[in-house]
């Protein structure tokens, strides 16, 4: 029997998908679901807008120094964010439909330094990261479309790339 | 009500709209097991749409379709807030920042965006080549490199006590910071 084994996975990375926003949702979730997140990202766009976080001019103003609104928002959403994860593994509190909730340890990879160095980079000059990307088509700059293209194929290049590049 | 409307039309302070960020963390977490992140979205995009064969896209991006509703929903979030909520005064900037730029060359700081840069005009120039294709490109492959962006790293990550996601954070802020004081000078002197 050991000359005919099963056939290896397709896939023969160390994490076969380690996505930093991955859906450990166990049961199949139906399309009218989907909806749950497209109200959660609908008041989040809005939440953006609102606090200026898409403008060009905020993202300038956090790397100058000149202003602690940025800081605020990122650091009292840390702050909340933490809080939340803590009461969640404390009291070990449940999703919607009954299952605990998962959370993904992330390893050490020097792709964190120099990708978050080369996304540092575009950040400043594009005066926002993915999310903002959305929010700013949305309010009608239409030429951030070219940017949000070129985000895709940097991450198309980034996957075609990946096995040459230093991790 | 009437006061609460002219309330909300008011740009939003960092003690509201910062809690508020934070708290995508446990809904996201607690309606669906689903962990924060956006620039997977971009990820999704390629697997869905040009795969090409690269393991990197091989997976079963049908169930992560959430991630792209989510965006979607940031999308029209961006429009509702944009028309139907938008700001009756004019965009406050700090002075010392309206100073620095306007001695890069940026006149118009009447919108959220600079007209200067971000127009369709600026698309099919030097300028629009490097604010549009370069800067998008380097935040889609960085991200990815990075495997997330502020959403992931910074508030997931770090909310979820991250030691890669602080290292990742720190690094996002020494290339901002190297573009605005060391790039971005010599850029403004190309146009």
């Amino acid at each position: 029997m050991s000359f005919q084994q099963v056939s290896p996975p397709i896939e023969q990375d160390e994490q076969p998908f380690a996505c930093e926003a991955p859906n450990d949702m166990a049961q199949s979730e139906s399309w009218v679901s989907n909806i749950k997140y497209l109200i959660v990202g609908v008041l989040f766009g809005i939440v953006f807008v609102k606090a200026e976080i898409i403008s060009w001019f905020r993202i300038q103003e956090m790397f100058r120094l000149q202003s602690f609104h940025m800081y605020g928002v990122i650091g009292s959403a840390v702050v909340v964010g933490m809080i939340s994860v803590f009461l969640i593994k404390k009291f070990n509190i449940k999703t919607l439909s009954g299952e605990t909730v998962q959370f993904h340890p992330k390893k050490f990879q020097r792709g964190q330094i120099y990708g978050g160095l080369i996304f540092g980079l575009g950040w400043a000059i594009t005066g926002a990261c993915p999310g903002p990307l959305f929010a700013q088509i949305g309010s009608g700059y239409m030429a951030v479309i070219v940017t949000l293209l070129s985000a895709v194929a940097g991450t198309w290049a980034y996957g075609y790339f990946r096995d040459k590049l230093p991790n | 009500m009437q006061q609460f409307i002219e309330l909300i039309r008011q740009p939003w302070p960092w003690y509201v709209a910062g809690p508020l960020i934070g708290l995508t963390v446990p809904t996201l977490l607690l309606i669906g097991n689903k962990s924060f992140g956006i620039s997977s979205s971009l990820r999704h995009i390629c697997a869905a749409c040009f795969p090409a064969n690269i393991s990197f896209f091989k997976y079963d991006w049908k169930k992560e379709i959430w991630n792209l509703v989510f965006v979607l929903g940031v999308f029209f979030g961006g429009m509702i807030a944009t028309n139907f909520m938008e700001n009756p005064n004019a965009f406050q900037l700090s002075a010392n920042t309206m100073a620095d730029l306007r001695a890069l060359g940026i006149q118009d700081f009447s919108g959220l965006m600079p007209a200067d840069l971000f127009s369709m005009e600026a698309l099919f120039s030097l300028k629009g080549f490097i604010f549009f294709v370069l800067g998008g490109f380097m935040v889609g492959f960085g991200t990815r490199y990075a495997g997330g962006c502020t959403s992931g790293h910074a508030i997931m990550g770090l909310s979820n006590l991250q030691v890669p996601s602080l290292i990742a954070t720190c690094c996002f802020m020494v290339g901002g910071f190297t573009m605005t004081h060391l790039l971005m000078p010599f850029i403004f002197k190309l146009f």
